[in-house]
């Protein structure tokens, strides 16, 4: 908490500096004239961390607020369960004052967005106690006997991929599922918190996910990146932003800030203990 | 309780003498205890009404009235109409009880009462819920509603949110309002009520969720939870037995069978009957087992929720037949022998007959083209499937017949004791269910099924078709280039109503399916038409349009035509739907001049 309050002041001091220093150089703002403030409205799951949440504390949040400096404010939100309809409600909400422009977090190749160019690609990830015999593959044997807790999503075939590859292999009987509906019973690190207690021996979950809430347990725990073996989907993705569709000038503006506050960005990853792999966008769609 | 009995009494007998007529099949009673409605005519008077939303405790959406008739429908023109102020998808129907005509919108849910009394039904009362937007996400096709339930001076309600309430019918004042869920854990509600005796009945949505579905009883005065029986998991929570050994370990509390459908009750039997859905999020080949009682029909005691027996239609789904479709009561002449049955058209394309007091299988056609199982075996009760079309996460299942929007929808069917037929608004839909898409849910990439769906056979992707329950044959069908996504209404009059995705309303020969008459209202309906005696004493007949549901939901949300898998599908079959009809509810109403 204390730590982010300190990195947006940072931010604040150095930020309108960076954005009057270079704008007249590169000239490439036309929706943003210098001292003239463009919005930067973001569209955010209000209860999804590690990625964000209404109390500003999820790490998209916080790359948020950096490229809203970056646009001479703060962000604005609007807040709607990342599921079916999410941009249809958002992005692209029948009345303009319920749309945003931006969401800070989609896979390559998602089509209902115009995407940027990749800021990260992570993988799906074991986690389990440290101590145990490491796991790195689906097609470890010990994954037949061991309780393995993965998350669903949706219906029939909307499954997290290492989990279909898991029915693949008849991996099925000892596989616990949880729920990514969140509340304080459920929390979005209950299935890491299920290996910390024991109650399960391992989770397969999307990096962000597994990596920031392994980092906070008293339990020292493992993270593994999880391999695809010839024949499986892909774990891995490199994941960009999303801005609206024809909004040509914003898509541009967004990737040039982008890379502008690349170090700050690759930072708040690191803070979040995201798992990253080197991006590739020429293997996504 | 002994009133109402007597009550019951008078009107199957009143009822028994209209239906003396017809040698081939019968409805039971509808069990209504509303005041008569005055004026004249032969009709009942119950059947001046329409307190419940399928007409009847049977739900046979059939009215007695007989004013306007195959021969004068010709004329029938637009009395009034009234728009709803809501966009989204408007399925079920307005309710008429005395001089007041009930009806309720898609999220957020509002209700009106319109008094019929006064020249253009000037709005009488307005009840608009508090509901939070967070909800919309959550509902799966669109944010319908399925309509109220009339009772004992009290209007009940369903909300997206799952509340369930109680209304004062003549203030709309609310009585009392019962939390049935929670949308924050995916689950909603979007079916309408039915009350039973001192007891209202409600289901629960969220089967993409996976959701446990239950039932649950309500006190009608007070709102008191009397039970609730789940459709998976131990005996105590299912009230019946055999559902827990049909999963792997404690899959069944993640076991889907939600409750979304239409409920009907046999008073003699003292059973009300509804079906379960789909089993819950795990790929098929990630739940082995029968998955029971998820794809059934129920039969359970309305007093202490106690199953009489169930049947499961799909056992083990892999195709999204989600079985939550009408339970219609009939007395059919089967085998030489009058026997109490109900009868379904489930999603999975075959029209099954039911025993309703043992359960027992009687027969079990297809009523669409399918392709999944070749038929039923009427002794295991289990269908004998075609294997290449069973589908799975490692292979791509091409033109499997009917698609999961089945080849009925939640769109009731009617059924004319005069005729012996059911009335059945279908589709002629298959899709192609192939594996992997990368998508995005929840804060991390997920895989998900193409589901294509596309016309069947014929090329057109909906029917209108009348069938004979006896012979277990289509004795006539008239064709929809779009699915025929609204309910059906038959009457007296031997005039059968429904309506159409492009907006017709049409009005057809009970007999011969020769269409007499048809009307394009403003937007498509997907609610289905109901009938009623005005203060006037005029027939008339009334429906709501408003295009959505899971079907229309491209033009209700405005989706992506590019996307042929998306709304679960519906895109890719409904490609053109823009090209006919335009959001926007309006109830419109019509009789003759």
């Amino acid at each position: 908490m204390s730590r982010s309050g300190f990195l947006v002041v940072c931010l604040a001091l150095a930020c309108p500096g960076l954005v009057s220093g270079q704008a007249p150089r590169d000239g490439q703002r036309p929706a943003t004239p210098r001292g003239v403030v463009a919005p930067f409205r973001v569209c955010a799951d209000p209860e999804n961390m590690p990625f964000s949440n209404r109390k500003m504390e999820g790490l998209e949040n916080r790359i948020a607020a950096v490229l809203a400096q970056d646009f001479g404010g703060s962000p604005s939100y609007v807040w709607w369960g990342q599921r079916q309809g999410f941009i249809r409600n958002t992005m692209n909400a029948t009345l303009e004052e319920g749309r945003c422009d931006v969401v800070m977090g989609v896979p390559v190749g998602y089509d209902l967005v115009h995407v940027t160019a990749p800021y990260y690609r992570s993988t799906y990830v074991f986690v389990y106690k440290r101590g145990r015999a490491p796991i790195r593959s689906l097609d470890d044997p010990a994954l037949k006997t061991l309780k393995i807790g993965v998350h669903l999503l949706g219906n029939d075939y909307e499954n997290p991929p290492p989990v279909h590859e898991l029915g693949k292999r008849h991996i099925v009987d000892n596989v616990m599922g949880f729920s990514t509906f969140y509340s304080a019973e459920n929390p979005p690190s209950a299935i890491v918190d299920a290996v910390a207690s024991g109650k399960i021996d391992v989770a397969i979950v999307w990096g962000p996910v597994g990596g920031y809430y392994a980092a906070r347990q008293k339990t020292p725990l493992q993270v593994t990146p999880i391999p695809s073996a010839p024949g499986d989907l892909p774990f891995a993705f490199d994941i960009a932003m999303g801005v609206k569709k024809g909004n040509d000038a914003l898509h541009a503006r967004v990737q040039q800030a982008m890379t502008r506050h690349r170090g700050e960005i690759d930072q708040i990853l690191k803070d979040f203990n995201v798992p990253l792999l080197e991006r590739k966008a020429s293997t996504a769609r | 309780m002994s009133r109402s009995s007597r009550l019951y009494i008078l009107v199957a007998f009143a009822f028994s003498v209209v239906a003396a007529a017809c040698s081939s099949g019968s409805a039971p009673a509808p069990a209504s205890s509303t005041a008569p409605a005055g004026g004249s005519a032969s009709a009942s008077a119950a059947d001046k009404e329409w307190t419940t939303p399928n007409k009847n405790a049977a739900a046979t959406r059939y009215s007695g009235l007989g004013e306007i008739t195959a021969d004068n429908v010709k004329n029938l023109k637009v009395a009034w109409s009234f728009s709803t102020g809501v966009l989204r998808g408007h399925e079920g129907e307005p309710l008429v009880v005395g001089s007041t005509m009930y009806l309720q919108t898609p999220f957020p849910n509002i209700v009106y009462a319109l008094d019929l009394s006064k020249e253009g039904a000037p709005i009488k009362w307005k009840y608009v819920p508090k509901q939070e937007a967070a909800v919309i996400p959550i509902a799966c096709c669109d944010t319908v509603a399925r309509g109220v339930v009339f009772s004992n001076g009290k209007i009940f309600m369903n909300q997206l949110d799952t509340n369930t309430v109680a209304l004062d019918a003549e203030t709309g004042k609310e009585l009392w309002k019962v939390k049935q869920g929670d949308y924050k854990q995916g689950q909603t509600i979007t079916s309408a009520p039915m009350v039973i005796k001192d007891k209202v009945i409600s289901g629960i949505s969220g089967g993409e969720f996976g959701v446990r579905g239950f039932v649950t009883a309500n006190d009608v005065n007070t709102g008191k939870q009397v039970w609730r029986m789940y459709s998976t998991g131990p005996e105590a929570e299912v009230g019946f037995p055999g559902s827990v050994e049909t999963w792997k370990g404690d899959e069944w509390k993640r076991g889907g069978g939600t409750t979304w459908g239409w409920y009907s009750y046999d008073p003699e039997l003292d059973l009300f009957y509804y079906g379960t859905g789909n089993p819950g999020s795990w790929n098929p080949d990630q739940r082995p087992g029968d998955n029971k009682y998820s794809m059934t029909i129920f039969a359970r005691n309305p007093d202490t929720g106690k199953a009489a027996w169930a049947y499961q239609k799909t056992p083990h789904d892999a195709w999204d037949y989600d079985g939550i479709n009408e339970n219609v009561l009939a007395d059919l002449n089967i085998g030489g022998q009058t026997r109490k049955v109900l009868v379904n058209f489930d999603r999975n394309g075959f029209a099954y007959v039911l025993d309703r007091k043992t359960g027992e299988l009687l027969k079990a056609d297809p009523f669409v083209f399918t392709n999944w199982a070749k038929s039923i075996d009427l002794k295991t009760g289990k269908p004998v499937e075609d294997p290449e079309k069973r589908t799975s996460a490692s292979k791509n299942t091409k033109d499997i017949c009917p698609s999961a929007m089945g080849g009925k929808n939640q769109q009731p069917v009617a059924f004319s004791p005069r005729t012996g037929l059911f009335y059945v608004p279908s589709n002629n839909l298959c899709m192609d269910y192939e594996g992997v898409e990368v998508k995005y849910q929840a804060g991390q990439p997920y895989v998900g099924a193409i589901v294509v769906s596309k016309a069947g056979p014929g090329g057109h992707r909906g029917e209108f078709l009348a069938w004979d329950p006896v012979a277990g044959k289509k004795v006539w069908g008239i064709k929809e280039p779009l699915s025929a996504w609204g309910g059906a209404l038959a009457t007296a009059g031997d005039v059968v109503f429904y309506g159409t995705m492009e907006g017709w309303l049409k009005a057809v020969n009970a007999k011969t399916g020769d269409v007499l008459w048809k009307f394009k209202t403003p937007s498509g309906i997907i609610g289905n038409p109901m009938t009623y005696v005005g203060p006037d004493g005029k027939q008339y007949v009334a429906v709501l349009s408003g295009i959505g549901g899971w079907s229309g939901i491209g033009v209700a949300a405005d989706m992506s035509l590019e996307d042929e898998s998306a709304g679960l599908g519906a895109i890719g079959a409904f490609k053109d739907l823009a090209q006919f009809s335009n959001q926007g509810g309006v109830l419109t109403v019509f009789a003759l001049p």
